[in-house]
């Protein structure tokens, strides 16, 4: 399915970018920011608005990119890459944040950290409902658990807030999350894939 | 009662164990049993997480490839993990190991029967998810393979020994899970292991 059908394209208002007007192209500018602070284990419960980032991804070969059944199960993993002495990412949806709460648990703990990227669904211009209430629950959650949030809703400010949110994380031993909202991602367009 | 008894089934197998195991636990049950045979620096005790034990070994072994990994946890625990199996199935590693002493009970919480007792088959459940070794043990004599599996075979191994539900004392390890994750850090990365890579 193109990436036309999955975003806004003639209905958006004026101030909500499409993933072609997006500009600087954040997905490869997060990629290169990723590799640039040592980050070796990349896993995932696919989003649309991460799949770009996953294929950089799972282009390099130095990178192991691993697909979760739940992401929790991606906590868990960066915990234990942690312990054994390399440094990972968790790409998720903000539904998936829901999953969450009690895995973070460990990491807050045992100061353990951990670096989250969550691409925000159930704020900016939503259709589908079922996604509103984790959507606008979802940095209040992080919060709660001891995550720190970092909240950016302009492309150019992506791949700069995850370079801070992996300092944070990796050097000064924090989960930190990335949330980026759907301003940057654009909207899914259920009018238009309705037709 | 004749049956399995998980601190033995523990203790003999880690009686001989060497500096390239890793050993990480489930809550609760496990974890004591883990303690029970001995501490060691290269035990990562865990006390929650609850359905987190398969994944933090699988997190260990990606990145330690010249160690086994054995986690070593409860069928409560697996229970509430299973999708666990399906993902490191489907990026498999050959050094883990997942040894599930399967009691049937939720042990800490007053003994209530998990769904192992009614029927769930967690090695059967392991195998359709695509594990390549898997086992269960439910015999003295049987257990006799359980060092082979457990420490040697290629993985990812998944096998589940059926022991007796006991209510039996528990013996804690350290409860601070900072200081077990800088020393479980500094045995296997070395000096300054336990600080920031």
């Amino acid at each position: 399915m193109g990436k036309s059908r999955f975003l806004a394209q003639e209905t958006l208002p004026k101030d909500i970018p499409t993933m072609t007007e997006t500009v600087p192209d954040w997905p490869a500018d997060v990629y290169a920011t990723l590799r640039a602070e040592g980050i070796t284990q990349v896993c995932h419960v696919p989003d649309a608005g991460h799949s770009a980032l996953i294929r950089e991804c799972e282009a390099d070969s130095d990178l192991s990119v691993v697909t979760l059944t739940t992401e929790e199960e991606g906590v868990y993993m960066l915990a234990g890459a942690w312990l054994g002495g390399e440094k990972g990412v968790l790409l998720l949806q903000s539904s998936g944040v829901g999953n969450i709460m009690n895995a973070l648990a460990m990491p807050n703990t045992c100061r353990i950290p951990i670096l989250m990227i969550a691409t925000m669904r159930g704020e900016w211009g939503e259709f589908n409902s079922w996604q509103v209430p984790m959507g606008q629950g979802a940095p209040a959650c992080l919060e709660a658990m001891g995550v720190r949030v970092h909240r950016i809703d302009r492309a150019e400010e992506t791949a700069p807030a995850v370079k801070a949110a992996a300092r944070l994380a990796f050097d000064s031993l924090q989960m930190a999350a990335v949330l980026i909202s759907q301003k940057v991602l654009g909207f899914k367009d259920f009018r238009e894939l309705a037709k | 009662m004749t049956g399995l008894r998980r601190r033995e089934v523990v203790s003999n197998l880690l009686k001989n164990r060497d500096d390239d195991l890793l050993v990480i636990s489930g809550l609760g049950s496990s974890c004591w049993d883990l303690c029970n045979a001995g501490d060691a620096l290269r035990n990562f005790y865990v006390w929650g997480a609850m359905g987190g034990a398969a994944m933090i070994g699988y997190g260990v072994a990606r990145t330690q490839p010249g160690k086994r990994v054995l986690v070593i946890t409860g069928d409560g625990d697996m229970l509430m993990g299973m999708g666990a199996f399906a993902t490191i199935a489907s990026n498999p590693v050959r050094n883990l190991a997942i040894l599930v002493l399967d009691n049937g009970r939720f042990g800490e919480t007053g003994g209530q029967p998990t769904h192992t007792e009614s029927g769930a088959d967690l090695a059967g459940i392991a195998k359709a998810s695509g594990i390549p070794t898997t086992a269960t043990i439910r015999t003295e004599s049987a257990l006799s393979e359980l060092e082979d599996l457990a420490l040697r075979m290629p993985g990812p191994v998944a096998v589940v020994v059926k022991v007796l539900y006991e209510e039996l004392k528990f013996v804690l390890p350290s409860n601070d899970g900072g200081f077990l994750k800088d020393r479980f850090r500094t045995a296997i990365l070395g000096e300054g292991g336990e600080g920031a890579v």
